[in-house]
Order: structure tokens, then sequence, then C-alpha cells
């Protein structure tokens, strides 16, 4: 098949539903679909919706660190009206509300928003693509994974509205806190959220099944590993984190469970006593139990949110500098030995638990070896920059910017990573900096750069790239407003649990209480610059500007080498592969690039 | 295009989709698993000692029925080996002693389950009573003149519910003393149970061998009750295969022998999880 094709799906004179006669129901093409393209977009459009809920959210708990005491404008009316006089007196938000905004918009964010995001919608959707397959390996499974996902969510947002509200113990969930948090209500908030987190990592588990089958399975012919677009690696490596790391927590999520409503001490250790005397229950359990089998999970986990924004990002890099990615394969074996690594640093989220220094200084040690493989990715591609006539659009805008804001997120990494600077750097507002400013400068804004640069692709038309633009500057400036500051707050000494922002605090200073105000001021200020983003994703689906081709922007992999959209089985002969992914200005090639699947 | 390798083995892998879905699918289950034994062991190593007056050691130990126990696994293994022979069946072409096979290995998952639940039973229905004296007992209690039915979740009682509904005594039968190893047992004496009336405010505490009597209870429900369930997925599984979903072998036989190979993949794990979780938990 010709791969450099300037068709649009109609001119092949096929409609896209061509094996089958007959035209399939709404519940059935929409709802109810194994095609891994549509259910790439549920995931999409679901994880999207619970990106703008974490968000207000957030914006709600950083008014009151703003204005502790103060009414929420508009919302605080609602809240109260909704959720209680006990979580939003007057519209001022208590603590117990704080709490639980806290706790959810982590959740929320981690597991509703960015990995169904990265891993559900942009794995879904690309990865068949990419690797010249007609669809997962396992289609009904893939429905079946969206369905848990969505269910899963479902029970965590109608948590909030259950008597006690939400969770409140945070994303992490520590026992015992998470199960006494709630002593009047055996069906509380933590037992919905673990209900929800079975329902989730049940679903990603599947997931990660069926990705790791298809990728190894339905590779087209000629698609050697070493001719895996970095994409694919990316999600390989992802789904085998899954795989093996989440299953701990969901035994983990179990035995809390238990505690919760069985009445058991897996987590509650003998003669616990809290304000109301000693705890009725036969002890003998361990909270460190618990924070061994979360971590277990959570760190590997924060490799899940990194590694396929790494991936979306390799690709628009190469794409858009018009050169080959520098290092593919140390880029490849860098992602591997991250995936290994990533499982047995886990305890440096736990220095502060006095675990020993021979056992903290083996942790250290091997956090310290996992940040080599993640400067070789990120190398890798700031030297791929090196010399390229590089296209600014807006989606390599965002892949570009990816790279200082992880490389911020990552260096601060290292002194949280060392026993002594984490112990007094723990549990403070530095920490909170460090990790948003992988996952949101970093993580987002490769996930916005991929849903700029596929677009063309799921809907046959480009989005706008003046509002492109002005959605990239202003989000590249509010990020950095509100993340730098964090740093400063947390030398200075602020936890990250007050849910005043520090104004009762014995020991804060006038600088951090005012950053609190800046920060907030400048959420503000991120907010209105997604506004155009908004409006550009659901106004260009029908009027954006017209993509020419089905490989609008000269791209070398197979996903290009579809009809636009896709249909359902994706390719219209059996692509065979011929190429490495990256052939961009081959000596001798026609439009300066070579598709995998070109002949010769 | 459709899905390629959905029976055929890729040539490259010389694997069908389905038998690396489960492989991976069986990796997971190991971590599920791995974390919960993890987890026995180290509730056992940091178990508080003086938790459990019983034995001398703070990990209660001789609770479980161990000849149940082997019995059960007993049951697993044979069926383990059945199902084994129900896929050589197919591929030698002979339905008819695949469906025996399959039979053999139902009543087997069935035989186990309702083992298990008779072994539950006598956990729900037996007591550990403490007196304000500082006397251990364990044994059956009888509240208001009445037993505990099968699976009877609504009469088990502890201190704080014989409080709620003021009840004042209850009549305790106690285990007959277990002879030392090496002593004989004594002629006639101590067989018989004996039943004694107790008073309730002479309890220090009183509760069913449950989930929360003890980190030990709670730790072996959640293991062996997970793996029940894993029990009765498989065997759902394979009585879908030997039942309705047979149909499929007239249509497809070398797929329909695929799906018995996975799902036999799948038994043979839950077997080998009890081959663990036996030693581990009623041996050790
Ligand atoms: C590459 C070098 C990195 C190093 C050395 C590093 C090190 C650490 C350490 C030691 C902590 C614990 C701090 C504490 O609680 O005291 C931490 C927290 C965290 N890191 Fe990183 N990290 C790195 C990269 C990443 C990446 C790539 C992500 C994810 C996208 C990430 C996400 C997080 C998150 C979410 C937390 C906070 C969890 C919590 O306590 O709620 N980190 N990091
Ligand atoms: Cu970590």
């Amino acid at each position: 098949m010709a791969s450099t094709s300037s068709h649009t799906a109609a001119s092949y004179g096929v409609t896209h539903d061509d094996h089958h006669h007959h035209e399939p129901g709404f519940f059935q093409k929409y709802i109810f679909s194994t095609d891994h393209k549509v259910i790439g977009i549920q995931y999409g459009l679901s994880s999207l919706a619970f990106l703008f809920f974490g968000f207000l959210l957030m914006m709600a708990m950083r008014w009151q660190l703003a204005y502790p005491g103060k009414a929420i404008p508009v919302f605080g009316a609602l809240f109260e009206k909704v959720l209680g006089t006990d979580m939003a007196q007057g519209g001022v938000m208590q603590a117990d509300l704080y709490n639980s905004f806290g706790a959810m918009h982590g959740t929320i964010m981690v597991f509703l928003a960015i990995v169904p995001l990265a891993f559900g919608a942009f794995g879904n959707y690309v990865t068949p693509l990419q690797i010249g397959a007609p669809d997962m390996a396992f289609p009904r499974l893939n429905m079946a994974s969206f369905h848990l996902y969505f269910l899963g969510g479902v029970v965590m947002l109608g948590s909030f509205f259950i008597p006690g509200g939400a969770a409140k113990s945070g994303w992490t969930s520590y026992s015992p806190l998470a199960t006494l948090a709630d002593p009047v209500n055996v069906i509380d908030g933590q037992t919905l959220w673990l209900v929800g987190m079975v329902l989730l990592i049940t679903s990603s588990l599947l997931g990660a099944v069926n990705f790791i089958t298809t990728i190894i399975q339905l590779r087209a012919r000629g698609m050697t590993w070493m001719r895996l677009p970095f994409f694919v690696w990316a999600q390989f490596v992802t789904a085998f984190l899954l795989l093996l790391a989440f299953p701990p927590l969901e035994a983990a999520g179990l035995m809390q469970l238990a505690d919760n409503v069985l009445g058991t001490s897996f987590f509650l250790p003998t003669g616990l006593v809290t304000s109301a005397g000693q705890v009725p229950v036969s002890g003998g359990g361990s909270p460190l139990l618990w924070q061994h089998l979360f971590w277990f999970l959570a760190h590997p986990e924060v490799y899940v949110l990194i590694l396929p924004a790494m991936g979306v990002v390799s690709e628009i890099i190469a794409n858009n500098t018009r050169k080959p990615l520098w290092g593919y394969k140390s880029m490849v074996y860098a992602a591997m030995s991250i995936g290994f690594l990533s499982f047995i640093v886990w305890a440096h989220h736990m220095y502060l638990t006095g675990m020993g220094t021979k056992v903290a200084t083996f942790f250290q040690t091997t956090t310290m070896m996992i940040s080599i493989p993640s400067v070789i990715i990120l190398t890798a591609l700031f030297i791929s920059l090196w010399g390229g006539s590089i296209r600014f659009n807006t989606p390599m805008l965002f892949a570009v910017s990816f790279l200082p804001m992880f490389g911020i997120g990552g260096l601060t990494g290292l002194p949280l990573g060392f026993n002594a600077s984490d112990i007094y750097l723990h549990d403070s507002y530095y920490v909170i900096g460090h990790f948003h400013y992988v996952v949101a400068p970093g993580t987002i804004f490769g996930l916005f750069a991929g849903i700029y640069y596929w677009f063309p692709k799921m809907t046959g038309r480009y989005m706008s790239e003046t509002l492109g633009k002005i959605h990239f500057w202003g989000s590249l400036l509010g990020m950095n407003l509100v993340f730098t500051p964090m740093f400063i707050q947390g030398m200075k000494g602020m936890s990250r649990r007050m849910s005043d922002g520090g104004a009762t605090y014995f020991g804060a200073d006038d600088i951090a209480l005012t950053l609190n105000k800046s920060i907030t001021h400048a959420a503000v200020l991120l907010a209105v610059f997604q506004l155009p983003f908004i409006y550009n994703f659901f106004a260009s689906i029908r009027n954006g500007r017209k993509a020419e081709s089905d490989n609008p922007w000269g791209a070398t992999t197979l996903d290009w080498a579809t009809p636009t959209p896709p249909p359902h089985g994706n390719f219209l002969t059996e692509p065979v592969v011929y190429h490495g992914p990256y052939e961009y200005s081959a000596p001798g090639a026609k439009q300066g690039f070579v598709a995998q699947d070109r002949k010769s | 295009m459709e899905i390629p390798y959905t029976y055929k083995p890729r040539p490259d892998t010389g694997l069908y989709n389905a038998k690396v879905g489960i492989w991976l699918f069986l990796a997971s289950e190991i971590m599920l698993f791995g974390a919960l034994f993890s987890s026995y062991i180290l509730l056992r190593v940091t178990s508080p000692a003086g938790e459990w007056p019983m034995v001398e050691k703070a990990w209660p130990h001789g609770l479980l029925n161990i000849p149940i126990g082997t019995f059960n696994t007993a049951v697993l293994i044979t069926s383990s080996v059945t199902v084994v022979l129900a896929w050589a069946a197919l591929k030698m072409n002979q339905f008819g002693k695949f469906r025996i096979y399959m039979v053999i290995t139902l009543l087997c998952a069935f035989g186990f389950l309702g083992i298990k639940s008779f072994e539950y039973n006598e956990k729900f229905t037996h007591y550990e009573l403490r007196l304000k004296n500082g006397q251990v007992h364990t044994g059956h209690i009888e509240v208001n003149g009445k037993h505990a039915g099968f699976w009877d979740f609504g009469s088990i009682y502890n201190l704080e519910r014989l409080g709620k509904e003021q009840v004042k005594e209850i009549s305790f039968t106690a285990d007959p003393a277990k002879p030392k190893p090496g002593e004989k047992h004594a002629e006639g004496a101590s067989h018989e149970h004996k039943k004694m009336t107790v008073k309730v405010e002479e309890i220090s505490k009183l509760d069913a061998f449950i989930l929360r009597n003890h980190t030990f209870f709670a730790i072996y429900f959640v293991v062996t009750a997970l793996h029940g369930l894993h029990v009765l997925g498989g065997a759902l599984v394979l009585g879908y295969f030997a039942f309705p979903g047979a149909k499929f072998w007239k249509k497809n036989p070398e797929q329909f022998t695929n799906r018995i190979e996975v799902a036999g993949l799948f038994w043979h794990f839950v077997d080998l999880v009890w081959i663990f979780l036996f030693p581990v938990v009623y041996l050790l």
C-alpha cells in the first residue's frame, strides 16, 4: 500500500464500517463498542472530565489556603447546600471538607485522570495503529476495562454524597487514620474509596494484560522490536508496571476494607488509643505494612504517570525536528531499566518511619540509580533537538517545554531521595512542588501535546493554532507561577497537610503566607488559560481547518498510514514494515522522510 | 482486517493470544497472593507476645483442622490432574472422555468448596472465652438455650453484644483437653464434653474464631476466601466449557482445545496457591 497517500477515507471509496453490513445502533457504537479507537475516545473524554473536576476541587482548596475562613465565592453556597453545613458552614470550607477534597483531588488526578488519559486513551487509540494491528488482542476485555474504570469513577464521585462525605485520609490512605477517620459510619467515604480502587485496579490489570499481549502478538509483519516507535515501548513498560505493581495494592485494599467493615486489625496496632479512648479492636496489626504495600504500587505508579508522556513527546519531537531520535536504542534500554528499578525504590517515601540506616541507605542508593535512566531519556531528547530545523507548532511547543519542566521535577527529586535532606523536606510543600512539576507541567503538557498532535487523525481536522499558542504560553506561565513558590514554602518548613495554609501555625512566616495568596492567584490565571483549550477542543471537531491528507504532519509511523479517521479494522490492507520508526531527513528520500511501510 | 493469532500460534513467539494473556494474568495473580503471603509473614513475625494465651507463642497454632486440610489438598491435586486429562482427551479427539474428566474436575472443585464451608462453619461456632480470673477456654456456647446454625452469622456473639442484649449468663461447652504429644489418653478422663454455666459479668473476652478476633483469623479468612473465590470462578468457567460452551467444539475444535488449555492453566494456578497456602497457614 502506498504509505504517503494523500487521501482521506472518503476518497478510498469505503465507508467506515465496511465489514459490517448493518449499521450498529447508538449503544453498540458508542457505549458497548469493542473498537479500540472508540474505547480510547471514551477514556479520553471521561478522563478529561475528571481532570477538570479534580482541578475544581483544588481551586476550592486554594481559596481556603489563601483566604482561610472566608466564604468561597459562588461555590461556597453550593457546597453548603449539597454537602451539608458540617462541611461548608456559611460557605466556608471546614477542615473535614478540605481533607476530603485533598484526598479526592489526589485520587482523581492520579487514578481517574492522568493514568486513564495517558494509558487508557492514548495507549488504546495509538498503540494498535502504530504497530499495524487491526485492534487490541482482546477487544471485549478492553470494553470491560473501560466499564470497570467508569464504574470506579462513579463510586468515587458518589462517595461525596454519603453521610460523612468522601474519604479524608489523603490519596495515600494511611492506616490507622483511614480506618478511624470516620468513627460513626461503617459504610463511609473510605469504604467507598476502597471499593472504587478495587474496581479501578481490576480495570488497569485487564488493560495491562491486553496491552502487553497486543504488543507481543499483533505487531505487523516486519515490525521488529527495535522498529517499534518509542511511544509503544513506553506503553509496553507502563503496562508491565501496572500489571505487577497494582496487585499488592489490591491486596492491601482488601485488607483495609476488612479493617473498616469487618473489624479486623490488619493495620491497627495493639493498644491503639484515640481521643475517644481505647479503640475496641484486637490489635496486633502493623500500620507500616500498609505503607509498604501502598508504596510498592505507588512508586511504580509515578512512572506510569510519566512514561507515556515521554512516549508522546518523543514522537512529536522526532516529527517536528525532522530528524531521527538521537539514541533511540539507549532510550529503549533506559525505559526498561526504569521499569525494573522502580520496583525497588518504594521506601524512599518512608524514610521517616524509622527504618534504620542500613535499609535507608539501600533505598537511597536505588533511588539515585533510577535517576540515571531518566536522565538518559531526557538527554537523548535534548540532543535530538540539536541542529534540527524545528517546526514550532502547538504540539511541538508543549512537547519541548515538557523537557525543562520534567527536568525541574526530576532534579528536585534528588534532595528528597537523599535520606538526610528528606528528613527535613518530607511532608512539606517542597514535596508537593516536586511531584507537581513532574506531573503537571510535565506529564500534562506531554498529554496536551498528544491531543493537538493526534487530533487531525481522530477527526480529520486541526485544532486552532492561534488558540493553541495562547493556551500554551498561558499554561506555561501559570504552571510555573503556581509551583515554583511551593519549593520556597517547603524549604521554610510549611507542612503540606494544613487546612488553613499555615495561618494558625506557630512557625509560619510572612513570606510563606503571602505566597499562599500569590499561588492562588496564579491558579486562577492558569484556569483562565484553559478556556481557550476547552473551546478549541470542541469547536475544532466540526469547524477546525481540514487536514490536507491522512498524514498531515509528514510522519513516518504507521498510525498515519491509515484512512482518517481510521475505519473499524484500521488498515485497508495488511501493513508490512520495512523501516525503523524515525527515518526523517533520510538522504535521497522524496519528501524528506521514509515511512515505516514504504517498500525499498 | 481481522485480529490474527486468536488460536493459531504466531510463528515467532510460538503462542496464540490467549496463552500470552493468561500467563500475564497469572503473573499479576502471583503478585496478588505474594502480597498476601508477605503480609502473613510480617503479621506473624511482628505479632506481640501474649496475644494468644492458649499457646506459648504469640501466634495461634493448631486451631485449623489439618486432616480436613490435607484431604482438600488431595482433592485439588486430583482435579489438576483430571483437567489435564480432559485437555489431552480433546487433543486425541475423544470428546466423550473430555466430558467425563471435566465432570470429575467439577466434582472436585465443588467438593473442595463444600468441605471448606464446613471448615468455615466450624470456626464461626467455635469460641475463645477468657474469664476475669485469668482462665482461658475454647469451646462452644449456647445463648438463651440456642445453638448457632450453619453459617448463622446472626448468632455470633461477643461481650459487647451480650451486654447490649442484656444476657446474664451463657452455657459453655469446653473442648476436650488435647493430650500432649507422647502422653496416653487417660481412660475415661475428660472425654465427655463438660457443659458449664458462665456468668457474663465474669467474662473478660468472648468471641468466635472469626476475622475480628485475631489477625491470625483475619489473614486466614482473607487468604482462603480469596482463594475460594478463585476456585469458584475457575469452576464456573470450566463448567461453562464442559456444558453450554462445549458446542464450540463442533465449530472450531482447535480453538476449543485452546480454551480448555487456558482455563486449565488458571486451574493449575489455583491449585498451586493452595499448595503454598496449606503448609504455611495450617502446618507451620
Ligand atoms: C527521577 C528522579 C526522582 C526522584 C529522585 C524522586 C524522589 C522522590 C522522593 C524521595 C519522594 C518522597 C518525598 C517525601 O515524601 O519525603 C518523592 C515523592 C513523589 N514523587 Fe518523586 N522522584 C523522582 C521522579 C518522579 C517522577 C517521574 C514522578 C511522577 C510523575 C514523581 C512523583 C512523585 C510523587 C507523586 C510523590 C509524592 C507522593 C506523596 O507523598 O504523596 N517523582 N519523589
Ligand atoms: Cu517514589
